[in-house]
């Protein structure tokens, strides 16, 4: 397990690399380099740039100074504000987090519960009724359910305030980001369960004389839950990227309102940072991921 | 089994004394194969489309993505209004165009009316520049569709050329192949997309004014580029995962035994086992494909203007939500819709067409 | 105590589904000694398994029994409270299965499914059920119990995990167990081993055995009765001397015919024509009828009677009725009375 769990961390840590290489290298394919002069709207900001970024030097070396730089968590500066990334992304990425981690507790422990009662219930009204359900919100975009519950509950109803600062309201935004991955967990556990149920280790648990209760606790959860623990790292990657959205949509002041604006206003350094930020969180949840579906089944070779 | 005694003999049935002796005749082939009753055989695609039919759901939308195409093709020769059209009337600009709501008309329309002129009416209303909402919405079905039509052919033939080659020539190859594929699997995807949509507008430029691909925007072009890159990874494993576990299936080793040669074998029982789960995966691909480009849109990395997709109608009509949602319900309407139908076309599909629940 | 075990008196156990009904045991009657093993030979869909299954009352959904009594000890099986059916689970009467891979929980360990049916059925503590685990995996001749109890099914062979799930079974000594085609996922040579396992222990432990198999080969050394299904109804029953030597239906005597054997010149071999019953749309009358050469018009329509045809011995077929053939005390044979 341990020569497994390095060997992944190693691939983990390329990927990173890999990722940062070309996100950095395809920044500097535009013309002209994303720093030339027109791009930055002030002279200062420019030699700050200059200096940061060091844009004196030919390209490659510029790379590995960018790569030393991020690892000593030194971002650079955005070219619109000249404000250090670092301090935007630590300070909004909190936010952000808030909002995701919430989403993917709920996504979780919804989706298990309604899958596992759709499997246990199947072909009754319960079970219907999260086909139903499901089937609706597997195919809804996080950014029109965000527009839509906004609409109806904020500015209708008025249930729910706008979100502010001083007075943050995460109900609809957690709702909007949580709904599809819910939906998906649910239909996962789900023919997971079903799977697992027809399985014949549930019947020489029944026959060893085993009550129902104690067989779907013990014998069923266990392996139906494998699939759904390697869904956690797409999960969090619809995450991070369902965040972009409906913190725009719901002006909520995280990493992914900076990032979208960073993307409208050209704002290239605050692009790559950010990028590589977001990236990196995803890589390191998937390695997460694969690590505890190894430690879940016992089965997998560690290859 | 207990020994026998008098009084373990079964009950005779009292029926049982007036047999006929007639009936101790054999029976005949005929009637015995009356009595047998055997299931048709059919063909695997047959069964599966029976099945498809019988499901309700999968018919519907099929039934509703049909009529959704036919609604696409023809509206545009019945409304008379261009998608980037800024509507005149009578040849003059008219400022109380803009922003209608649905089925109302302008100052100057309606003096058109009154004359006793017809105005082609606007059925989803006017947007902010005085372009016919509805045949917006109409062309960003249009585009969204294509899109999401051709980015999934882009993933199916480079993740099917790439998966075979890799899963039937196998050795070496295969293994650097897959290591390609697992590198580009683990980049997070909707991350590279957006950074590459973000240069590649710059690269681009202006390098495709004057070409037939300038009206879809650089944008668009970035992202069937980014498709073909990064998308396909999924398809071509699955494709080589298939291609393995039938090249090692008992039956091609009969095949073989039986004299058959590669082509025949590859023809004949390769492909047809492949193809259903290929197929099932491009369709839904496609609403996939749709998400993605509606959330590029949203975000400001979509079609250019003027030309309309649901996301970047969307996106634009975010603004003034409060005071014309309607602007906003349909094209999200319509995303879900497409969607919605192609999940269950796709489910129906992968229900029909899976062996494991032949009856 | 009394010799008779079990007694399954007129069993109907159907599944039913969207399309109708599927009547996997159509009204068998039989019974099982103490110290016996009985063999129920069959081919896919006869019921055997079914059966099984129904004594235990484990049956998938949604599978119930809908007539019928299953006479266990006084008390009947198929009327039992689910509380009473639990323990006598595991405890007094076991059962294996064929696939011994996929019948383990691939995510526990053996020694954790071990001792779970031990601590379930009888009062030890943790320790005193290890020692009571590592004592059976002795017993079925597992190599190395302290190391196996530790490991994960898919680590052991497939003799070993089959020997595994015997140890399972009979951890608790039942009265009775099942073995549901315990052999057919084996190798022949291993095969020979689990069968020689199974009869040594029913000896030790004074344990009946119900056998259930397809495979002739293994009826003929192992069982004392044999009981022939077809399509969820008994063709005949009685001693394996007489079922193999005086078989009074058609399908036995197909059965027994489809055997190639070793010492005859080179023939084509003679399988039994026709496909299995659909047991969706059950034809009336004899359900063999259609693939029998020698069927006759009443077979196609009404079922015949079971009537002893020899002194342990009983078949169902309209043949024996129209030759004559029939049992009545008297002729020769030890009886009561």
């Amino acid at each position: 397990m341990l020569k497994y769990a390095i060997k992944r961390i190693l691939l983990a840590i390329v990927t990173i690399f890999i990722i940062s290489a070309i996100t950095f290298f395809a920044m500097n394919a535009i013309p002209g380099g994303p720093f030339a002069k027109e791009k930055a709207p002030e002279p200062r900001i420019q030699a700050v740039l200059e200096e940061r970024f060091n844009l004196d030097k030919p390209v490659g070396e510029q790379f590995f100074l960018y790569l030393r730089n991020l690892v000593q968590g030194d971002f650079g500066v955005s070219l619109k504000t000249g404000r250090e990334i670092s301090s935007t992304i630590s300070s909004s990425f909190a936010i952000s987090a808030r909002l995701g981690g919430t989403a993917v507790l709920v996504a979780l422990v919804f989706g298990l519960l309604f899958g596992s009662l759709a499997a246990l219930r199947r072909g009754g009204w319960p079970d219907r009724m999260i086909i139903f359900f499901t089937t609706l919100f597997v195919a809804v975009p996080s950014f029109i359910l965000a527009t839509l519950l906004l609409l109806v509950f904020s500015f209708t109803l008025g249930w729910f305030k706008v979100w502010s600062i001083t007075d943050p309201n995460y109900t609809l935004p957690v709702i909007s980001l949580a709904l599809y991955p819910m939906a998906y967990i649910t239909r996962l556990t789900k023919s997971s369960m079903l799977d697992v149920l027809g399985q014949d280790y549930i019947r020489t648990a029944r026959a060893k004389g085993i009550s129902d209760q104690v067989v779907i606790a013990k014998h069923a959860l266990r392996n139906a839950l494998i699939p759904v623990v390697t869904y956690v790292g797409p999960l969090t990657a619809y995450i991070l990227t369902g965040s972009l959205v409906v913190e725009t949509v719901f002006t909520i002041g995280g990493l992914g309102t900076h990032f979208v604006t960073a993307i409208n206003n050209r704002d290239y350094s605050m692009i790559m940072g950010t990028t590589i930020f977001l990236a990196t969180l995803m890589v390191i949840m998937t390695l997460i991921s694969d690590l505890l579906y190894k430690a879940i089944d016992p089965r997998i070779s560690f290859d | 089994m207990s020994e026998y005694t008098p009084d373990t003999v079964p009950v005779k049935k009292p029926l049982s004394m007036q047999l006929d002796p007639a009936r101790f005749e054999p029976a005949t082939a005929e009637e015995k194969a009356q009595h047998d009753v055997m299931r048709e055989s059919t063909t695997f695609f047959r069964d599966g489309m029976r099945r498809l039919f019988k499901n309700p759901l999968a018919v519907m939308s099929i039934v509703v993505l049909l009529l959704l195409l036919v609604t696409i093709f023809v509206a545009p020769m019945i409304v008379p209004y261009g998608y980037s059209e800024v509507i005149r009337v009578n040849g003059q600009r008219d400022r109380s165009l803009t922003n209608m709501r649905p089925f109302t008309y302008s100052v100057m329309e309606q003096e058109k009316l009154d004359a006793g002129e017809y105005v082609f009416p606007h059925i989803f209303g006017t947007d902010e520049l005085g372009r016919d909402y509805f045949i917006r919405v109409i062309f960003g079905a249009r585009v969204s569709l294509a899109v999401g039509f051709f980015a999934s052919i882009i993933v199916l033939v480079i993740g099917l050329l790439y998966g075979s080659i890799s899963g039937y020539v196998g050795g070496k190859t295969d293994i650097i192949m897959m290591r390609v594929v697992d590198v580009i699997y683990s980049l997070p995807d909707t991350l590279m997309v957006i950074l590459l949509s973000v240069v590649l507008q710059q690269v681009l430029g202006d390098s495709l004014q004057g070409t037939a691909l300038a009206a879809l925007g650089n944008n668009m072009i970035s992202m069937f580029i980014v498709f073909g890159l990064l998308y396909w990874v999924g398809m071509a494993r699955l494709v080589r995962g298939q291609i393995l576990s039938i090249k090692n299936n008992e039956y091609v080793l009969a095949a073989r035994a039986l004299g058959a040669g590669a082509g025949r074998i590859i023809r004949k029982h390769i492909l047809p086992n492949c193809m259903s789960v290929i197929f099932i995966s491009t369709a839904l691909q496609i609403p996939s494909a749709i998400f993605t480009e509606s959330f590029l849109s949203f975000i400001g990395l979509g079609v250019q203007a003027p030309m309309p997709s649901l996301g970047s109608l969307a996106n634009m009509a975010r603004g003034g939500m409060q005071i014309y949602p309607y602007k906003m319900l349909f094209p999200a309407l319509g995303i879900c819709l497409i969607v919605l139908s192609f999940n269950l076309l796709g489910d129906g599909l992968r229900d029909a067409f899976d062996p494991k629940l032949r009856r | 105590m009394s010799q008779t075990l079990l007694q399954v008196k007129d069993l109907h156990t159907i599944f039913p589904i969207e399309s109708g009904e599927v009547r996997a045991v159509n009204g068998i009657n039989f019974s099982l000694d103490r110290g016996k093993v009985l063999g129920i030979v069959g081919e896919s869909g006869s019921g055997k398994s079914v059966t099984a299954y129904s004594i235990l009352r484990i049956l998938d959904n949604p599978g119930k029994i809908s007539q019928g009594e299953i006479l266990f000890e006084e008390e009947d099986i198929v009327r039992m409270p689910p509380g009473r059916i639990r323990q006598i689970r595991g405890d007094k009467i076991s059962i294996i299965f064929q696939d011994p891979m996929t019948s383990l929980n691939p995510v526990f360990t053996v020694g954790n499914q071990l001792t779970e049916a031990i601590r379930l059925h009888t009062r030890r503590n943790r320790r005193q059920a290890r020692e009571r685990a590592l004592e059976m995996l002795r017993l079925v001749g597992v190599n190395e119990p302290a190391k196996r109890l530790k490991q994960y099914p898919h680590q052991l062979s497939g003799g070993m995990r089959q020997r595994v799930m015997i140890a399972m079974a009979m951890a608790c000594e039942p009265d009775i167990l099942i073995a549901d085609e315990p052999t057919t996922a084996l190798d022949v040579t291993i095969q020979a081993q689990i069968l020689e396992l199974m009869l040594e222990l029913k000896d030790k432990l004074g344990m009946s055995i119900i056998m259930i198999t397809h495979d002739l080969g293994v009826i003929a050394e192992m069982c004392d009765e044999i009981i022939v299904m077809y399509a969820g109804r008994i063709c005949e029953r009685g001693t394996a001397e007489e079922i193999f030597y005086n078989p009074r239906h058609e399908y036995t005597k197909g059965l027994l015919r489809s055997i190639p054997k070793i010492t005859v010149g080179h023939e084509k071999l003679t399988p039994i024509g026709g496909s299995p019953v659909d047991l969706l749309n059950m034809p009336s009358g004899c359900a063999f009828s259609a693939r029998c050469d020698q069927a006759m018009k009443v077979c196609l329509t009404q079922q015949p009677e079971e009537i002893w045809v020899a002194k342990d011995h009983l078949a169902s077929c309209w043949l024996n009725i129209r030759d004559g053939v029939r049992y009545e005390a008297g002729e020769g044979g030890g009886t009561n009375g």
